[in-house]
């Protein structure tokens, strides 16, 4: 028993390191297949979103379908930040993370008795309110034009200072830290007694309830945890493009991100990753090809839904299983 | 689990196979033909060909096209063919950026232009500039680009929105009155766009009724053509575009408010008046270019070879203004005889354009001090019957040339920084 | 000031009255299968183009009849192909496969009609406003107000008069019981599919010739039905009924104070909705949530 339960764990370690292992060396690997440094950074924080969709939607089972609100609000947050108040990298963060956490906390309190279709309907609308203000409010946020100039400012860390406004490469790693930064607190999170208690509630929410779990609460919870991730990927998000803009809130971003967890594999850790990867380069190989990139997209979309519901990690699983 | 998916004999994984290589011969093609000229020059061109500016962004391509077949065809530049390479922004910022950056770190392209969408131009703008590359704005209309975010490898071809205020507004109050109500598209063009004709307005000494702001997207104009229409002004200036605009003239015209007020506006395009219908077609506007231009030297053959490569579709001003960003690319690499994007951006300074390329009566030429092209503005009526030809749907009254629709250099609060 | 208003109202209720027959096709939709159909907006756009490809041949009114029920067809068959393989599952899908669907009609309408915008001509004696005074009042959009209020009533007496509508609304209630009961479920549901798509091909027929036509046009009117059915109540059509007039009237109204404000009085009213009393004005207690 104990020897099946190295093998396991031993398994998982050496995944882990693959994983770790790729990430790191990108910038070198990347250009012999085609790609380029900057998709790598997408690349990461897009997966990053799809990691925190996923955190709700397959370890809590709630679907939220507006998430990109949090993301977008991350964003503006960060922007705005080092637009109108100091020029810090790791403020702008920091303000980002928690504007889109907080506002996902109130909201959240509001909607958490809902479940099933009428709650990703409803967070379908609210990430639209929030979509709309963004576009209105010209006078802050810039509305349809965006929020800028801003540019992610240079990180001194007292022995040296990394360029991250004009290095590509810098800016990879800085963005690679603070997600292996993100992901290793999922991960603690998802680990812990409640990380357990979640996992329960997808199971069977009637049973949990039962067994004298408040459910409404660790919804809640598990909801604004999912929210600053998101609004931390945001963040990151507005460093990657200096600039923020409205559409960074549309439903149909929400709609991209819960595509690359279902892609990449719900029930896994690393499956949105995997999907965020999948779906971002072929959006950016299918569209540099042809301008009718959207049906390919949308194919994709039916595809996955239709055969492969369990997504690519999903798949594999099972036929290493059966 | 499989069981639910009854294809009969068929089953699931033969028919992804089947589609997977379906798909990917469809994707696969291009790249099997294209057998890269090794020695080409790659210039880069970022456009939303899907979203709301998709028409347009079509037409600035073709232009491009056009201008890339001949210029190879008369030795390329410096001896070099030139290779295009197109990307989508889809009207996003962030693909935006991304795509700008494929196109400059993995593809070495040594021109960029786009974007049609002002904030995608000014978000690539900053990465061109970043990379020291020669970026030509073809259809961005913000005035930053050539003002206060002005940078020294961006020139932008395409009128100012205080250019297009300045164009009609003096024709405006001397024909139709002083008294001006505004509808206006709630975003920054629209903003810059009311700002610079009120501006105008007081000098003449008329007065604003009122100035809707409508968001973007709005479909349902009526609210605020009641409420104009209740303001009673002498002139009601459209200043939505694209679907905007089709909307709210159609509506103009289904209220018949035409007939009680004049209907103007500032910058008009084809691309709307095609996709309105003929009662809708009414009011004074200025073109940035008309392809019906009788006498002008270079028009007819560039309408006529258009005309092949769209089926029969006449060029419009988007068409132009690819045409000339590529066209303008050629010509100066050409005569500085290198490929430096310091030089390249120092030498369009006060370049004047050709007479096939700037395809107008007046002087066409880039505006050393904020990289502008003084380009003409086309003022004229819409026609609801077209003149003979189907699409010659507007009749051009006159053609102001650029520097005399815009504001000196010192008013457009550019200033540029060179590298050292 | 008050001709105003009253003006604005009328309007609103106009406006509103186009968001109801989105909106009820989509909340069709919504009650029997559990499905947000987000390519809803895309089926309004084909409706669209039908008819502005049929106007020719068949003039404006044969497009009108003819381009709903081609709609439906395309709608019935894209309902046995890819929906009918998502009830059932986690909602999650449904709106993944609608969500992709969308994608495919929007860039699908593009590479048919091309990316630039199509005029969709009204017969002359529609366009005309009824008076000098109430000029916002065109025939033809009391044509629109007039078709939708035609077909809520033959929607009324499908539901209530027919069997197979008496099926879909036990359905709405309870599907399994209605399975058990031996009603073939299956063609209930493509049944039902297809009509909420044809009404949603005429809302695309009415708005060409309101709006024009456009690829991307069904993406913005999408929303304001989603907002006419929260507010009015998930699972009930009458609840969607009054939603889609009230958003249109607040809209009508906010226009005449806070002009900017108009489209954002939609979701303010929804927010309220949803603090105040969450199952929307007309809805049932337990009904999907």
């Amino acid at each position: 028993m104990s020897e099946l339960l190295n093998l396991e764990s031993g398994r998982k370690l050496a995944a882990l390191v693959a994983i770790l292992a790729a990430l790191v060396l990108a910038p070198f690997w990347m250009p012999l297949l085609g790609g380029y440094t900057a998709l790598g950074t997408r690349v990461l924080v897009l997966g990053l979103a799809a990691m925190s969709v996923n955190f709700l939607l397959g370890f809590t089972g709630v679907l939220s379908f507006g998430h990109a609100a949090w993301f977008g609000i991350g964003a503006y947050g960060c922007g705005m930040i080092l637009k109108f108040i100091a020029l810090s990298t790791p403020l702008g963060i920091l303000a980002g993370t928690l504007a889109g956490g907080l506002a996902g906390a109130v909201l959240g309190a509001l909607i958490v008795r809902r479940r099933g279709v009428y709650f990703a309907m409803v967070t379908i609308a609210f990430g639209q309110v929030f979509y709309y203000i963004a576009f209105q409010w010209s006078s802050v946020t810039g509305g349809d034009d965006g929020l800028r100039p801003f540019y992610r400012q240079p990180l001194h860390l007292g022995v040296a200072t990394l360029d991250i406004l004009n290095d590509a490469t810098a800016f990879y790693y800085f963005v690679l830290v603070c997600f292996v930064l993100a992901v290793a607190a999922m991960a603690f999170i998802l680990r812990s007694p409640f990380g357990r208690t979640m996992l329960a509630i997808r199971e069977n929410e009637r049973r949990a309830r039962f067994l004298g779990i408040p459910v409404e609460l660790h919804i809640w919870i598990a909801f604004t945890l999912s929210c600053f991730f998101m609004a931390y990927a945001g963040s990151l998000y507005a460093l990657v493009n200096n600039f923020a803009d409205p559409r960074g809130l549309h439903y149909s971003q929400s709609g991209d991100f819960v595509m690359m967890a279902v892609m990449g594999g719900m029930r896994s850790f690393w499956g949105p990753l995997l999907g965020a990867i999948v779906f971002v380069v072929f959006q950016d190989y299918v569209s540099s090809v042809t301008i009718n990139w959207q049906i390919f997209i949308g194919f994709l979309f039916v595809l996955v839904v239709l055969f492969f519901p369990r997504g690519l990690l999903g798949f594999l699983q099972q036929r290493r299983g059966a | 689990m499989t069981k639910r998916l009854d294809f009969g004999a068929v089953d699931r994984r033969t028919i992804v196979k089947a589609g997977a290589v379906a798909g990917l011969s469809q994707i696969a093609a291009p790249f099997i033909w294209s057998a890269r000229a090794a020695d080409a020059i790659k210039v880069g061109m970022v456009d939303p060909f899907t979203g709301v500016y998709a028409a347009v962004a079509q037409n600035e391509l073709i232009g491009v096209k056009y201008a890339v077949e001949q210029i190879n065809a008369k030795g390329g530049v410096l001896g070099r063919p030139i290779e295009l390479l197109v990307e989508d922004s889809a009207n996003d910022v962030g693909i935006g950026v991304q795509k700008t950056r494929k196109l400059i770190e993995r593809d070495g392209i040594q021109f960029l232009i786009g974007d049609v969408n002002s904030a995608i131009a000014l978000a690539i703008a900053q990465v061109s500039n970043e990379k020291k590359v020669l970026h030509i704005v073809s259809g961005g209309h913000t005035d930053g680009i050539t003002g206060k975010d002005c940078h020294w490898n961006v020139y932008r071809v395409c009128n100012t929105t205080k250019m297009e205020a300045n164009s009609v507004a003096e024709l405006l109050f001397n024909k139709y009155g002083k008294k001006w109500h505004f509808i206006t598209p709630d975003y920054a063009f629209g903003h810059t766009l009311q700002e610079a004709a009120q501006a105008d307005l007081t000098k003449f000494g008329g007065t604003v009724t009122g100035n809707e702001l409508t968001p973007l997207g709005t479909t349902d104009f009526s609210a605020y053509l009641i409420k104009a229409r209740a303001a009673n002004p002498d002139v009601l200036l459209v200043l939505p575009q694209g679907l905007d605009m089709v909307n709210c003239l159609k509506q103009i015209a289904q209220f018949g408010i035409e007939k009680q007020i004049h209907v103007a506006g500032l910058q008009q395009e084809l691309e709307s008046l095609e996709a309105m219908p003929p009662e809708a077609r009414v009011g004074i506007w200025m073109f940035e270019w008309y392809w019906k231009q009788p006498g002008v030297p270079g028009v007819e053959k560039f309408v006529a070879d258009i005309r092949k490569r769209t089926g029969g579709k006449v060029p419009t001003a988007r068409t132009w203004f690819g045409y000339t960003s590529m066209m303008s690319y050629a010509l100066v690499a050409n005569q500085a005889k290198t490929l430096d994007g310091v030089t390249l951006a120092k030498a369009l300074g006060n370049f004047e354009l050709p007479a096939d390329v700037k395809l107008q009566p007046n002087k066409c030429y880039y505006r050393a001090g904020d990289h502008q092209l003084m380009t003409s503005s086309f003022v004229g009526e819409a026609l609801t019957k077209p003149a003979g030809d189907p699409e010659d749907l507007f009749k051009v009254d006159t053609i102001v040339a650029g520097d005399k629709t815009s504001p000196p250099e010192s008013e457009t609060g550019c200033t540029l920084q060179w590298p050292a | 000031m008050t001709q105003l208003l009253l003006f604005n109202i009328t309007n609103g209720l106009i406006i509103g009255a186009f968001y109801v027959l989105m909106a009820i096709g989509l909340s069709l939709i919504l009650n029997l299968s559990n499905v947000i159909n987000f390519a809803h907006g895309g089926f309004l756009v084909v409706g669209g183009y039908i008819a502005y490809t049929l106007e020719p041949y068949l003039g404006f009114w044969g497009a009108l009849i003819a381009s709903p029920f081609l709609t439906a067809i395309i709608g019935l068959a894209v309902e046995k192909v890819l929906i009918s393989r998502v009830y059932g599952r986690d909602p999650l899908y449904s709106l993944l496969l609608t969500f992709g669907l969308a994608f495919i009609l929007e860039d699908g309408t593009r590479v048919i009609w091309g990316a630039n915008g199509k005029p969709f001509t009204i017969p002359a004696a529609l366009a005309q406003p009824l008076s000098n005074e109430f000029f916002f009042i065109t025939g033809y959009r009391l044509f629109m107000v007039v078709m939708v209020a035609v077909m809520i009533a033959l929607l009324f007496i499908l539901l209530r008069y027919t069997r197979a509508g008496i099926r879909i609304r036990a359905g709405t209630l309870d599907l399994e019981t209605v399975s058990a009961l031996g009603v073939n479920v299956r063609a209930l549901r493509s049944l039902n599919f297809a009509v909420g798509i044809f009404l949603a091909g005429l809302s695309g027929v009415l708005a060409g010739g309101q709006l024009g036509l456009e690829p991307t046009m069904g993406a913005g009117l999408l929303m304001p039905s989603f907002i006419a059915i929260i507010v009015g109540g998930v699972g009930s059509l009458i609840g969607t009924l009054v939603g889609g007039l009230l958003i249109g009237v607040a809209s009508g109204v906010t226009a005449v104070y806070f002009p900017a404000a108009s489209e954002a009085i939609m979701y303010v009213l929804m927010a309220v909705v949803l603090l105040v009393r969450p199952r929307g004005l007309f809805g049932e207690e337990g009904m999907l949530t």
